[in-house]
């Protein structure tokens, strides 16, 4: 009774990725544990807390109530979209986080930069009640959201600077990193991680 | 001077880590592991009389399926009672997995190792476990009772009696110009970090050795307990807390059953296993804390001035004690607050009920003792027609009666002595930050609007930094780096940043040479744990000697080379040089060359330590008597008490009389926790505190019903503020510096969260007029509170029903 697979192929931060996976498999367990993008987390997999939030087609998203076989033919970006993987930049949002001390323990904080990057997309100088109605999806245990609504305010600032210095740049969330070219990585699991993708060898344990 | 840190409100070190989501928490290590689900009670008591697995062995990528008959001897024995105390009479642990009996809803019954979790719970779904249902004892009062009792082989539910007594309380009530009966009760809440609790183990058979990650407040004593369960060498046992998303005191509780399982099926199967928690789980099966019901008598005088004062509450430990009386201990010796007791008697039943366990959440029964003392002190003042500040202020511990000893044995054993702090000062900061004097006319101009608006204060002492010690290891590589650790762990403090700050300024180092480790048992062996905002005070500490300890070294080091005197000597900026001579130095990492000679050398700079290099002097061995080889220095800090901050709150709300709703307008903070490391980060837990505090006071609750299920398990049923409940916090701080300890500074981190539902009960008893002794209170409450009091409209009532449930009755009656 090995559960039948489903060939997925998922555009992640501008990449093309291909797997193999059960029709059940979340699309938050898909980021994090087939393809290792694990700055998604997932704090309730009922859809309250926000933890998991990315961006599907540029609006936030709870990847723990979406299957990885919904997500095929849409534009995903993680956390991991924001900035280039082999530097230490930070986005704007994550800037303004640090600066405003808008993050503890960091576990949600993810959650929140991806829904705020779909706010300020939308929205790029949100007053006070619409940063609290745009982030009132997330949850935070540590900061008492604060300092996160003044990260906000700054991170649009910051983002209303770097537009008006560079006009074509319309869309905050794939903020440098996230390049318009398309690269296939096909999945190849490989060992004790083809439970994960392929579910075949089970039963050789 | 730039490596003047202490103090100074730098951003975090470990932001971009996190902000990049290159953050490493549990379940972000491991993708290999097997996973492991759990078959956990549906019954709050029952008698298990068959596990039937038949129907999950054909599941593909089952791995294995344990019950309690398969736990090797030592796994089978009931988990450890933490923390014993004499009057802890009845202690009751549970097990690893659960043998005939289950004691609450979520107790682990049977272990299931898969391939992956999701083939893990569809091996659950097919164990059929039948359970002979037991009656249940549920809510405190019920327990008190002893009509059913919990546990086999008892008479009743009282796992512990504690009674405490200053002065003479009797004579003194009996004498008292006045006299109030008051009950206070607070419910049950968790502490709910976003990141649940999980495990990582991997076992190594080829160098026998354990390594376990765990989302803990403490790897030591974690490692300790497994390799007593396992039988191995402390050495051979290495435990890692990663990336902790939050702890708020659960995190405290070990070894949970998992923490023993997961490694022992590692060992077992000879593959990682890793468990993470889900929120149902965390919900049913971690533990909660809160629940208590005060009954107060207070004897005073004309002034509001307290002349006795008698507590009698009842502590609703859940089903088992394995942390111990630790929170009735902490409201019984907390209860006094800021405030003179002469006459002074705390007397607590801790209960067993068939409920999640009870341990430490942020506060710790400090929420519960200030509800319990400042509501006391907001009835007097009512009684008295008294003006609120005047009656605490008339009752304050003065400037110069520090040291105060309290009388009473604190949670650590030792003695209640406060050290610092300025009540007085405290209520001036405060009363000027919300307002308080200009707040009757505001209040009068509102009611003239139809609006209802109060204000409300409160005040605390909180003992932090409680032993009995932490260690620290600071070392200088020959890089230049500074390699920092010490043994508690980190679950979102800015450890990285805080203790870096004490090094850079100790050592006379740019904090950017500095790294940081907390929390591996790799690194530092010997620790207590993260907890009763002890962090700063006790690894802070520890850094700050062990920093002062490289500091000497590298002088002597620099000196000899020098040929100057070690006194003679300062390092700036990382540089050992002689006072009032900056040109003559050596920079730090050459020192650490030094200070380890060599025989062979590896790079240019480490031939300055070869044999032939060094001038010798022939009479000395190279590592000089009472020296070590190497630029490091290891250091305890071990406080004789603890040291107690202090603090105080006000809040104004609204109240809408149409709905119940309270909008909390505005928040003010005055908070003396001495010296401030880093006023950003204290400020942040600050922020934190008060959003829990909120919560504890307006909306989280834990709904059990009579048959001890947890009726709102999940976020959507358990309400915890988001943005849009949390208002701005404006903050003003006292720094009365310890002088227990060298760096002066007092634990912050639980301090937000002690005095929020007192405030805002205050508040709203302002707005309303209606006595409020009871938290958390929902719209719906209040509103009935309202109407019965006659201060709510009579409206709306057609639209709720003619029933009026009973509180006892809450979750069924309303039809």
């Amino acid at each position: 009774m090995a559960e039948t697979l489903e060939q997925v192929t998922l555009r992640v931060n501008g990449t093309t990725r291909q797997l193999r996976v059960p029709a059940r498999r979340l699309l938050s367990d898909a980021l994090r544990h087939d393809l290792r993008l694990t700055g998604t987390h997932v704090g309730c997999e009922h859809g309250v807390c926000g933890c998991c939030t990315v961006l599907l087609d540029g609006d936030p998203v709870r990847s723990c109530l979406m299957f990885a076989v919904s997500a095929e033919g849409h534009e995903l970006t993680t956390v991991e979209g924001l900035t280039p993987r082999d530097g230490d930049e930070l986005h704007p949002i994550q800037r303004s986080f640090q600066e405003c001390h808008g993050l503890q323990c960091g576990f949600c904080t993810p959650g929140f930069i991806m829904s705020i990057a779909g706010l300020l997309a939308d929205n790029p100088d949100p007053d006070e009640d619409e940063i609290v109605e745009g982030i009132s999806g997330n949850l935070c245990r540590c900061t008492g959201y604060r300092n996160i609504i003044r990260a906000v305010q700054r991170a649009a600032e910051l983002l209303r600077a770097a537009e008006s210095e560079a006009p074509g740049a319309d869309d905050p969330s794939p903020h440098g990193a996230a390049t318009t070219t398309s690269v296939s990585v096909p999945y190849a699991p490989s060992g004790a991680d083809d439970h994960d993708a392929t579910g075949d060898e089970g039963s050789a344990r | 001077m730039t490596t003047q840190m202490f103090g100074e409100a730098i951003v975090r070190r470990e932001d971009p880590r996190l902000l990049r989501g290159d953050g490493h928490y549990l379940d972000d290590l491991g993708h290999d592991a097997y996973a492991v689900a759990f078959a956990r009670s549906p019954h709050a008591h029952a008698r298990v009389t068959q596990i039937d697995v038949a129907d999950a062995l054909d599941v593909d990528g089952l791995i294995a399926i344990y019950t309690y008959d398969d736990l090797p001897a030592r796994l089978a024995e009931p988990l450890p009672l933490l923390i014993p105390h004499p009057a802890l009479t009845a202690p009751r642990t549970g097990h690893a997995l659960a043998p005939a009996v289950v004691h609450h809803v979520g107790e682990p019954v049977v272990m299931v190792v898969a391939s992956d979790r999701y083939i893990a719970e569809d091996v659950v779904d097919r164990i059929v476990v039948t359970y002979e249902p037991l009656p249940a004892v549920v809510g405190v009062e019920r327990a008190a009772s002893g009509q059913r009792v919990v546990h086999d082989g008892m008479d009743d539910n009282v796992a512990a009696h504690l009674l405490q007594e200053v002065g003479d309380v009797d004579a003194a009530l009996a004498t008292a110009p006045h006299r109030l009966d008051l009950r206070f009760e607070i419910e049950r809440s968790a502490s709910m970090p976003m990141e649940g609790r999980g495990v990582l183990a991997r076992w190594d058979p080829d160098d026998p050795r354990l390594r376990v990650y765990t989302s803990t407040q403490t790897t030591t004593s974690v490692r300790a307990a497994i390799a007593a369960a396992f039988d191995l060498a402390d050495v051979h046992v290495e435990v890692i807390a990663p990336d902790v998303g939050g702890g708020f005191g659960v995190k405290i509780m070990h070894p949970w059953p998992e923490e023993l399982l997961v490694p022992w099926a590692a060992m077992t199967l000879g593959h990682e296993v890793k468990w993470v928690e889900d929120r149902r789980e965390h919900f049913i099966s971690s533990s909660h804390e809160r629940g208590q019901i005060h009954d107060v008598t207070v004897g005073y005088d004309d002034d509001g001035r307290i002349l006795a004062l008698d507590v009698r509450f009842l502590h609703d430990n859940g089903a088992y004690t394995p942390y111990g009386i630790i929170v009735p201990i902490i409201t019984s010796t907390q209860l006094p607050g800021p405030y003179k007791l002469p006459n002074y008697r705390v007397e607590f039943t801790s209960l067993y009920t068939n409920t999640v366990i009870v341990t430490p959440y942020r506060g710790a029964g400090r929420p519960q003792a200030v509800f319990a003392m400042e509501r006391t002190i907001d009835a007097i003042a009512r009684d008295l027609g008294a003006d609120r500040t005047q009656v605490r202020a008339a009752n304050f511990v003065q400037p110069d009666e520090f040291p105060y000893d309290v009388g009473l044995v604190f949670q650590d054993g030792r003695p209640t002595i406060y050290d610092s702090g300025d009540f007085q000062a405290s209520l001036r900061k405060l009363t000027a930050l919300i307002g308080w004097g200009a707040f009757a006319q505001q209040k009068e101009q509102a009611q003239a609007d139809g609006r209802m608006l109060g204000i409300g204060l409160a005040c605390y002492v909180e003992g932090t930094g409680v032993g009995p010690y932490e260690g620290a290891h600071v070392h200088v590589e020959t890089s230049g780096r500074v390699m920092v650790s010490t043994g508690l762990t980190t679950q979102g403090q800015g450890h990285e940043t805080a203790f870096a700050q004490i090094v850079a300024t100790e050592l006379g180092v740019p904090i950017e040479d500095v790294a940081v480790t907390t929390g591996d048992t790799r690194r530092f062996g010997y620790a207590v744990g993260t907890f009763a905002s002890r962090a700063a005070v006790m690894s802070g500490n520890a850094i700050a000697l062990a920093a002062r300890a490289v500091n000497a070294k590298a002088r002597t080091v620099a000196a000899r080379a020098l040929e100057a005197n070690p006194d003679d000597m300062e390092i700036i900026d990382g540089v050992v040089r002689v006072k009032g001579s900056p040109a003559e130095g050596i920079p730090l990492n050459q020192v650490a060359v030094l200070s380890n000679p060599l025989r062979y050398s590896f790079s240019e700079a480490a031939q300055a330590a070869t044999q032939f290099a060094v001038p010798a002097d022939d009479d000395q061995p190279p590592v000089r008597d009472g020296e070590e080889p190497g630029l490091e220095g290891r250091a305890y800090y071990s406080p004789p008490r603890s040291t107690f901050a202090n603090g105080m709150h006000a809040a104004v709300v609204e109240v809408d009389p149409q709905s119940g709703n309270v909008a909390v307008l505005d928040y003010a903070v005055v908070h003396d926790c001495g010296n401030l490391v880093n006023p950003r980060i204290v400020e942040g837990q600050i922020h934190g505190g008060v959003a829990q505090g909120i919560g504890g006071a307006l909306y989280e609750r834990m709904a059990y019903d009579e048959h001890g299920q947890l009726l709102n398990a999940s976020f959507m049923d358990f309400l915890m503020p988001y943005a849009s409940e949390v208002p701005t916090v404006r903050i003003d701080h006292l720094e009365t510096p310890s002088p227990l300890n060298p760096l002066g500074v007092k634990g912050a981190g639980e301090a937000g969260v002690i005095p929020g539902a007192a405030t805002i009960a205050a508040a709203i008893e302002d707005a309303t007029g209606v006595p409020i002794s009871r938290m958390p209170l929902s719209p719906d409450e209040l509103f009935r509170l309202l109407r019965s009091n006659g201060t709510a409209p009579l409206a709306p009532l057609g639209a709720l029903g003619t029933s009026i449930p009973e509180p006892d009755d809450q979750h069924g009656g309303n039809a």
